[in-house]
């Protein structure tokens, strides 16, 4: 029995004589096996490059033992040396060898393909570009599919109130807003200390201390708040329904579902988009209010500004509609994170590596989302000039 | 006899849950050695003690030589590179392909050339019977057998002399499985390995397992070939082989010879 401290016995070794002119003889040693053989394969990659046109003469009856591995270096290197013109014979073999290559001759392939030409190789890129144009028109065209069939599906259900799937409405709710709240209270008063403190500097160079308010105010209620929690919640929430759905997915739950006649986007989709559409404006309320009063905190302490003033000056300075405008967002960018975040996840193959795959790229296409729905929303309302 | 796999008086415990009182048993060189058991009798704990991935909480246990518990960094190396698990479900690396997977204990534990490592995968391909194919595919487009076979291959991939199987022949249809185990005796034949395989498929005990145990009751109950297992009065054994299923193999051998 081969043990570990019987086994540190020879590496593979390789002899190389010339006999005669034309003629190499290869005596061989030492274990062939695959972890002493490292050296002995370097030294055959590198010689046969140099051979030509030889008689080449092997000799294993001298080898302690043999396995495949060893086998296949063999046979990987009579190839080699044939393609360069060299006539191989093994003119000596043990028991050993012998009873090793009979065992492996009928699995051991007598042509193997030499890889792919190189001007294969230089198309890779164009193939590459093509098949994710296809992909792309594909991803797009389902798309589509799942935006009508999720839009039919949820008018339907508005037909018949009480089949709706209210309690996975309800946890969707809690997940996505509640649980959301330290985060966006975090990232919502940071912006609001930034946009002051920045805003500061460059006012009191012209004494303008008061439109400090008038910055963060309209700046924080129409765009920063709806932008900054989409963002958020694109990356905690979009980035969960892929996840979630994806492994139901691979564990065959949303199989099992539709042939119990359960339709997986009236169970599944719908309350999960309805419930972000009703979470999202709430808490961008919530991170208006915060980002605010990160700005007023600026406002105090460097410029001097008390709170009572700030507030008077929010009162008359901001029109409520810019804080209307940014509520008015909430729904759309929660209705297309959450379309992504669906969508991608009912993508999801049946293998591990793609969930990952298809998390990743429904952050990235829902925070892109976000972002030109919200240039649109910029352009249109200032051609309105609301 | 010299053990290849030697355990004697293991325990392992859950918290609370004993789930191994003084397992012991010894497989010989060039065995196939079936643990077999019903549902949570702790054969595939067994197995996952043997090959280190859980701790026991005593006994001893010896793999060609080594304790899997103790080992230096070599000892580690090299007990690693000896043996090969298929593990039940297979686990395929799923990003990397079947050439991949089968590969990359060569391109991790050698310095072989490229194209030798390439030429080695497809000599595995074809000896576990995969199509060429198979080759380029990924782990997600193969069926179930060809998941085994794959798993099986990549744990040939470095020439083991140890094989530890994990229910090798679930999931398979009769003929697969048939073919699944003719193939795993067809290399212990040839390769002289020796195979150490959990299962409750009784036509694998019937027909490739040289010897094997029975756990029961946190115990080896019955341990020994065919005919000594069938001797032993223990009830486990009674209602594993004296069951309908038990019989009618049972029957089925005793008209074959």
């Amino acid at each position: 029995m081969e043990t570990f401290h019987a086994e540190h016995g020879q590496p593979a070794t390789l002899r190389l004589e010339r006999p005669a002119e034309g003629v190499l003889r290869l005596v061989a040693g030492g274990n062939w096996r695959a972890e002493s053989l490292d050296a002995v394969a370097r030294l055959l990659n590198r010689s046969i490059r140099a051979w030509r046109n030889l008689r080449v003469e092997w000799d294993f009856s001298g080898i302690e033992a043999i396995d495949p591995a060893g086998m296949m270096l063999y046979r990987h290197s009579q190839r080699r040396l044939q393609a360069r013109g060299c006539r191989v014979e093994v003119i000596a073999a043990n028991d050993a060898w012998r009873t090793m290559h009979d065992l492996l001759d009928p699995w051991t392939p007598s042509e193997v393909g030499t890889g792919r030409p190189t001007w294969h190789r230089l198309l890779t890129p164009l193939a590459a570009l093509g098949r994710s144009t296809v992909n792309g028109w594909r991803d797009l065209v389902a798309f589509l599919a799942f935006l009508g069939e999720s839009t039919l599906v949820f008018l339907r259900g508005l037909a018949h109130p009480l089949r709706f799937r209210w309690d996975s409405l309800t946890r969707v709710i809690e997940d996505a807003g509640l649980r959301a709240l330290p985060i966006i209270t975090l990232t919502a008063f940071l912006i609001g200390v930034v946009i002051a403190y920045q805003g500061a500097v460059q006012l009191r160079r012209f004494g303008a201390n008061l439109f400090i308010v008038d910055m963060i105010g309209i700046s924080v209620t129409r765009e920063l708040a709806p932008l900054i929690t989409a963002i958020v919640v694109a990356g905690r929430t979009g980035s969960a329904f892929t996840a979630e759905l994806g492994v139901m997915k691979i564990t065959e739950e949303i199989d099992a579902m539709r042939v119990m006649g359960f339709d997986p986007m009236h169970f599944l989709v719908v309350p999960r988009i309805l419930a972000l559409m009703i979470a999202l404006p709430l808490l961008i309320f919530f991170a208006d209010l915060v980002g605010i009063f990160g700005g007023m905190v600026v406002a105090h302490l460097h410029l001097g500004l008390s709170w009572s003033e700030f507030l008077h000056r929010l009162q008359s300075a901001v029109a409520v509609r810019h804080f209307w405008i940014g509520i008015f967002k909430g729904p759309f960018f929660a209705w297309l994170i959450a379309m992504v975040g669906c969508f991608r996840g009912l993508q999801v193959a049946r293998n591990t590596e793609s969930i990952g795959r298809y998390t990743t790229i429904s952050v990235v296409n829902s925070i892109f989302l976000v972002i030109a729905c919200d240039a649109l929303f910029s352009v249109i309302l200032t051609e309105l000039d609301l | 006899m010299s053990c290849v796999i030697e355990v004697r008086e293991l325990v392992t415990r859950f918290g609370d849950n004993l789930v191994h009182d003084g397992v012991s048993l010894c497989v010989g060189r060039g065995e196939i050695y079936g643990l077999m058991g019903g549902s949570g009798s702790g054969k595939s704990t067994l197995l996952r003690t043997i090959i280190g991935l859980l701790r026991p909480q005593g006994g001893a246990i010896r793999v060609l030589g080594l304790d899997p518990w103790h080992l230096d960094h070599r000892q580690a190396d090299w007990l690693r590179r000896h043996w090969g698990v298929l593990f039940q479900s297979g686990a395929l690396y799923s990003s990397l392909t079947v050439a991949q997977n089968i590969g990359l204990p060569l391109r991790e534990y050698t310095r072989l050339p490229p194209d030798l490592i390439e030429e080695i995968v497809h000599m595995k391909i074809r000896m576990v019977g995969l199509p060429e194919r198979a080759a380029g595919l990924h782990p997600a487009q193969l069926s179930g057998g060809m998941v085994k076979r794959a798993a099986l291959a990549r744990a040939l991939a470095l020439d083991p002399q140890l094989l530890f199987l994990d229910e090798p022949t679930s999931g398979l249809d009769p003929v697969g499985a048939e073919a699944f185990d003719r193939l795993i005796r067809q290399l212990r034949d040839s390769l002289g390995l020796t195979v150490m395989m959990v299962t409750h498929d009784l036509d694998s005990i019937f027909t490739i397992v040289d010897r094997f145990a029975v756990l029961g009751d946190r115990k080896v109950v019955a341990e020994g070939t065919l005919d000594e297992v069938m001797a032993t009065p223990h009830p486990v054994i009674q209602q594993f082989f004296h069951g309908e299923r038990g019989r009618l193999r049972a029957a089925g051998r005793r008209h074959g010879q």
